[in-house]
């Protein structure tokens, strides 16, 4: 793998909730709370969790939608936080995102072409002619046709709509995409032309990508490396192969086993997990996971365990022996 | 030949509004009225047969006979030719004070509807003082300060009528602020003023026409009855108001100058809320139950 792109360092974002008359700030729901993780040029990084568990948030957070509470995010050898309003408009420029929704990330009452022009013209890349001929260019590259430029984004179906999403991204020539859920709106068949698009894309133009789902199969097909997040914080980070064939977080083996097998007759332990994801107004000590842990032990709720390399750049956040689960 | 044919094809969504809209009967009679209006107030030289200001007090309170196909009033001065006259005057105050309530409505509403926190608190609270005045008292109160003339009217209405805009764009941008195709362009790096102009706007535009169609027809109504109090349009202006007003000591001996007057107000804001509301069944998606 090539060298790191983007590096992320201690990233929290908590919300405040704000209560009383005088909007006082009564508590914060951690939704992100301490992430550490390096995303290597050129390579997909999958990041997984269940609903609410931070991972939309974290993409927000790295493309400076939403404001950080604390930590560094290093791009191009600099921290995008400190970065003032300009520079952050020719940085985006480099990171792109692709979003979950299909049917309300493009502008109803703007035509495709418009919606990707705007694109070229926010940054002054390109302009009349030239820049309707890049916009046909980039729909003929996510497998549209340039007739369709003119058209409005309720004339197409949802894989179509991605695709628009994907040539909008790209119209600026990002080194970064971040993915949120791409496909989890799309129906199965659509899917795989999407992500094989996404994939064909990354091997031409030498994109990295930073994928964001809830589907494990779809993670494993796409992505290199794997991240799982729990409630705010990663719990494990591995290699695909390394990740789905040795995984060292009872979270993440809990996850795997939960995956739907093609083959009716495999047996295989399925590992039920109890209780709810905890509120992340107020995890749990500790360990976030303990409580619903089949084999926590007293330490597991009184230190919170670091997130460290058990070799091969397998990281785990976990004080259990591997051999105890 | 081909390329003529992809054109073809391709609908906006205001096409297709406009193609439901084709649908709606009354909204329909409400819009050939509206566009019959239209066309006389521009036309009225051409219509009217005698001039509106004219007196010839030889023809005074005439009966509706083929030259004065109304009559006439008090000074001589036919009915219908004042009538005709009376649609530019209507349509003037229609279309200016709604023009100056959406420049001002639009961009309060808007910045209150994006930028929230203090900016939300103050563009809100002045919203709602204005709301807690009744329309009309309110007109009133202003006019009375101003002092009569149809340009005072148009200020009046026009400080009347904003503040139900201003809501309605709050609303609306605060909900369309936080759309996923709004937080994309954020990501490309545009700008608020392009963000505001370019994608919160075009996309509240449906309730703002439906508004601003039924703001005319209370404006008219409104500038009507102004006028009929004399706070508004002063004689000799042909305005429908101040003809009624004027009729008003003949309504036994010569009913018709309270009656057609009347009538073409009656029609006018007919026609305009019938039109308002079909649009509304077509562009509002919180009304499209049916």
């Amino acid at each position: 793998m090539g060298e790191a792109l983007l590096e992320v360092k201690g990233l929290k974002k908590h919300f405040p909730i704000k209560g009383g008359i005088l909007s006082k700030t009564v508590n914060t729901v951690k939704a992100v709370d301490g992430l550490n993780f390096i995303v290597e040029e050129g390579e997909t990084l999958g990041l997984v969790g269940e609903s609410g568990c931070g991972k939309s948030t974290t993409g927000r957070v790295l493309l400076r939608l939403l404001e950080a509470t604390e930590g560094e995010v290093i791009f191009n050898n600099q921290n995008i936080f400190d970065l003032g309003k300009r520079e952050m408009r020719s940085l985006r420029r480099e990171m792109q995102m692709i979003f979950q929704d299909p049917y309300a990330s493009l502008n109803p009452r703007m035509t495709v072409g418009d919606i990707i022009g705007e694109a070229m013209a926010i940054h002054g890349l390109a302009k009349g002619k030239d820049k309707e001929r890049k916009v046909r260019e980039l729909l003929e590259k996510v497998g549209l046709t340039a007739q369709q430029m003119r058209r409005y984004p309720h004339e197409f179906s949802g894989g179509q709509r991605q695709r628009i999403g994907i040539a909008r991204a790209l119209a600026v020539d990002p080194k970064i995409i971040i993915c949120d859920e791409p496909v989890s709106a799309l129906d199965v068949s659509i899917q795989a032309q999407v992500i094989n698009l996404m994939e064909d894309l990354q091997e031409e133009l030498g994109l990295t990508y930073i994928f964001i789902a809830h589907d494990l199969s779809v993670v494993k097909h796409i992505s290199d490396r794997v991240a799982v997040m729990y409630l705010g914080k990663m719990v494990e980070l591995a290699d695909k192969e390394e990740l789905y064939s040795n995984s060292q977080h009872p979270y993440t083996k809990a996850l795997l086993s939960a995956i739907p097998l093609a083959d009716p007759t495999a047996n295989r332990e399925k590992i039920i997990l109890e209780g709810d994801v905890p509120s992340p107004i107020n995890p749990p000590s500790g360990c976030s996971f303990h409580p619903r842990c089949p084999f926590a032990k007293d330490i597991c709720s009184q230190e919170e365990p670091e997130f460290v390399d058990r070799g091969n750049g397998h990281f785990v956040a976990c004080h259990l022996d591997p051999e105890e689960i | 030949m081909d390329k003529q044919n992809q054109e073809l094809e391709i609908y906006s969504p205001w096409r297709d509004a406009w193609r439901r809209l084709k649908k709606n009967k009354m909204a329909m009679v409400g819009l050939g009225v509206i566009g019959l209006l239209v066309i006389i107030a521009i036309f009225a030289p051409y219509i009217a047969p005698h001039d509106p200001l004219k007196v010839d007090l030889m023809n005074s309170l005439q009966p509706p006979s083929d030259e004065f196909p109304l009559g006439t009033d008090r000074l001589g001065r036919g009915i219908f030719s004042r009538i005709i006259y009376g649609a530019r005057i209507s349509l003037r105050v229609g279309l200016i004070t709604q023009s100056i309530a959406l420049v001002i409505g639009i961009t309060l509403g808007a910045l209150a509807g994006y930028y929230g926190g203090w900016v939300d608190e103050i563009i809100s609270y002045l919203i709602n003082v204005f709301l807690a005045f009744p329309f009309l008292l309110f007109a009133i109160a202003i006019m009375a300060t101003l002092g009569p003339g149809i340009n005072n009217v148009f200020l009046a209405l026009a400080i009347v009528s904003w503040p139900g805009l201003a809501r309605i764009v709050r609303g609306q941008v605060m909900s369309i602020r936080e759309e996923e195709y709004v937080e994309a362009v954020k990501s490309l790096g545009a700008n608020d003023v392009r963000i505001i102009f370019k994608h919160l706007i075009p996309n509240c535009m449906a309730p703002i026409i439906v508004t601003v169609t039924l703001g005319v027809a209370s404006a008219i109504l409104s500038e009507a009855g102004l006028s009929f109090l004399g706070l508004g349009a002063q004689p000799p202006t042909p305005s429908w108001g101040l003809m009624l007003s004027g009729g008003r000591s003949f309504i036994r001996s010569n009913p018709g100058m309270m009656i057609y007057p009347g009538l073409a107000i009656m029609i006018t804001v007919l026609g305009l809320n019938l039109f308002g509301d079909g649009l509304r069944d077509v562009l509002d998606p919180n009304m499209k139950d049916n």
